[in-house]
């Protein structure tokens, strides 16, 4: 055989020209000597893709969740552009984002936007075709801001300007008489937030209004028997289940993968002064502007008690409880509309706080460490808030069934329990890992992974990820604000509607007046009164 | 002028540095959300700014993605192969490199990510690109590897034209 090949080769030699150099077979051997390793690395690839393909496979199986999709579009708002003219009320830093949402930005935050890149992301945001023809602020410094940002013509989505007239109003009364608004935005403090959206509502206006949804029993119950005699649509500020995974993680609930949920956990951790709703410096340390002449005092304080002119009052307002509920109204509230929008657990049966001033101590009302237990019997499902101002430790917001728990964040981590009964045989198998997620949702890759390697892991449970659309970074806030705009103009409920404000403000007040009168509150569902 | 052990040595140690980052590639290419977002972020040291600079850029972070991914299959092919070995070893060398100044293991330097070994200014990556320079610096693609086709293909066609 050799013999024979080295004759053939020989032979083969001989035909050459005899000038041209010649190549060895012995040299196309050593030439070749790579390809029999990248043979090897070839079947040792595929065999790797065909074992994770397969253990990913089998646990999304198991999991039933190979139809759970990320939304690759975000629905298309209808044909119906008819004019919608919108009341800005208060007009501070949270106004600024709404109106963002709205397709408004201040000609010093475009150029900004500009020169830093984010401009781009913005106009690709669909134009919502609503008009701002009007802004109220009791500081004449937080309407010209308004004003101004309602007179630049730059819209997104390739939107053009309607260049209607833009009023200022030195009231809420007078922009509610005012026929020419039909609905208002309502980014007050706390305490008017109620009695705003009622007198709108009874106006005839649509409201949109941040959250929390009222400051007392007597305001909540009269805001809901306004709305629900009305015939506007009203939306509580809630922009956080308009993420993308919100839908992967009702899919995850309703598929029952977590087993019977018996404690859901939320928290709050912060760990600033700003964050601790100290604002009335600025960046370099100098006190933010406002005076008694450019701010109109009495028609900020409204109805709460009159004290003479603060700006610790006025920038710092959420620090006392005339005013606003502290981390419950501002923080637990985000909380429990996430919770219930996934859950639908409704008034708890009862409600208790604890906590206390441990760490700012300066003139707050508001505890700065709070603990908050809900009771559902009904549902056999303890709700846990824990908050605190004075440590930044990341404790997310998990959902803890006999089975799995999942941890709700940017992303999604979903983890059995080492003690589950549904996972016991995958557990035993060795497929399922309780010591580490067995799925994760990012709205990144578009969906659902079994998590294979380590790399995924980490960055999966450090949600590194953004919350996307198709690759582009979505406002959430605009998702909020158009799904109001659509149900305006098309009909239809919203998801921060009346009933889920109206739980979600009772749960508030409980958990609010356990905290003032140091003791345990319940719900009267009979006769609607928290005892 | 080399013995058969020297040269069987190098021709192994190109293979094996060839097949790790080969699989280093197509790992990155087969995770279809893999990103060195994660990896950039944690930069510390000479190439931080740079960096940052990339990831505050989708643009570039995904141009940088694609190089990344593509850079090391074909640089793996290359050295198992032993095609235009010496190109494909500078380039691996600098790429190592490139991954070893954004994360040194330098006194004072800690990462949140931990590593799987215990490093002081050496790590296995400083280790590895040194390795691709020794590969670089001797003619490894024609003791065994398709450079000697392309070598005398080359030196045929030289001849010709002479």
């Amino acid at each position: 055989m050799e013999n024979k090949n080295e004759q053939q080769a020989k032979v083969e030699m001989n035909n050459e020209e005899p000038q041209k150099p010649t190549i060895k077979r012995r040299t196309i051997l050593k030439a070749m000597a790579g390809v029999p390793v990248l043979g090897v690395f070839g079947l040792e690839l595929a065999g790797k893709m065909a074992y994770d393909n397969e253990k990913s496979n089998r646990i999304v199986k198991e999991l039933g969740l190979e139809n759970l999709q990320a939304p690759t579009v975000i629905k298309s708002s209808s044909n119906k552009k008819d004019l919608l003219r919108i009341g800005i009320i208060g007009y501070g830093n949270r106004a600024v984002t709404l109106v963002n949402g709205l397709g408004y930005l201040h000609p010093d935050d475009e150029k900004r936007r500009r020169a830093n890149g984010s401009l781009k992301d913005w106009l690709a945001q669909e134009n919502v075709n609503a008009e701002i023809t009007g802004i109220c602020d009791v500081f004449d410094l937080h309407a010209e801001n308004g004003l101004a940002t309602a007179r630049n013509p730059t819209r997104p989505g390739g939107g053009v300007s309607a260049n209607l007239p833009v009023k200022r109003y030195r009231s809420y009364q007078e922009m509610l008489d005012d026929k020419e608004i039909d609905a208002v935005m309502i980014a007050t403090p706390d305490h008017h937030h109620a009695p705003i959206s009622t007198a709108a509502a009874k106006a005839g206006k649509h409201v949109y209004c941040e959250k929390s949804v009222a400051h007392s029993e007597e305001q909540l119950f009269e805001l809901y028997n306004t709305i629900k005699e009305s015939k506007i649509v009203y939306q509580l500020g809630h922009q956080i289940p308009q993420s993308v995974i919100f839908e992967q993680a009702k899919e995850i609930i309703k598929k029952n993968l977590l087993g019977k949920i018996s404690l859901v956990e939320t928290t709050t951790n912060r760990n600033s002064a700003e964050g601790a709703w100290i604002r009335n410096l600025d960046s370099k340390g100098n006190p933010k502007p406002g005076d008694e002449k450019t701010i109109d005092w009495a028609q900020w304080l409204g109805h709460a008690p009159k004290v003479p002119f603060s700006l610790d009052r006025y920038y710092n307002w959420t620090k006392f409880f005339d005013y606003d509920l502290g981390l419950i109204g501002q923080l637990f509230t985000h909380e429990f509309d996430a919770i219930n929008q996934l859950l639908r657990i409704g008034i708890p049966k009862s409600a208790v706080s604890s906590g206390g001033i441990y760490y700012w101590k300066d003139n707050r009302d508001m505890a700065d460490v709070l603990q908050c237990a809900f009771e559902y019997p009904d549902r056999e499902l303890t709700l846990l808030y824990s908050a605190t101002l004075a440590n930044s430790r990341s404790r997310g917001r998990v959902f803890m069934g006999h089975d799995a728990s999942m941890e709700l964040g940017s992303t999604i981590t979903l983890t059995a329990d080492a003690d589950s009964t549904r996972y016991k045989k995958q557990i035993a198998s060795g497929l399922i890992n309780p010591s580490q997620p067995m799925a994760s949702f990012n709205p990144n890759s578009g969906k659902v992974d079994a998590i294979t390697s380590a790399t995924q892991k980490y960055y999966a449970s450090r949600g590194l990820i953004n919350t996307t659309i198709n690759g582009r970074p979505v406002d959430l806030t605009y998702l909020h604000i158009k799904e109001w705009i659509d149900c305006i103009r098309n009909g239809g409920t919203t998801s921060a509607n009346i009933e889920r404000a109206f739980e979600e403000g009772v749960t508030c007040l409980m958990a609010h007046k356990s905290y003032v009168e140091k003791r345990r509150v319940e719900w009267d569902h009979v006769n609607k009164k928290i005892v | 002028m080399y013995t058969p052990i020297q040269r069987y040595a190098l021709v192994v140690l190109r293979m094996l540095i060839g097949w790790h980052i080969l699989f280093e590639g197509f790992s990155k290419l087969l995770a279809s959300n893999w990103s060195s977002l994660g990896f950039l972020r944690e930069s510390k040291w000479l190439l931080s700014g740079f960096s940052h600079w990339i990831i505050s850029h989708p643009g570039v972070l995904q141009a940088v993605d694609f190089l990344n991914t593509w850079g090391l299959i074909a640089i793996g092919l290359g050295l198992i192969l032993g095609l235009f070995t010496r190109v494909a070893a500078i380039s691996g060398a600098i790429l190592l490199f490139t991954y070893y100044l954004n994360n040194p293991p330098l006194i004072g330097l800690e990462y949140s990510v931990p590593t799987e070994g215990s490093y002081l200014i050496v790590s296995k990556t400083l280790i590895e690109a040194v390795a691709l320079v020794l590969l670089a610096v001797f003619p490894s693609g024609l003791f065994a590897g398709l450079d000697l086709l392309v070598n005398k293909y080359w030196n045929r066609n030289h001849k010709k034209e002479e």
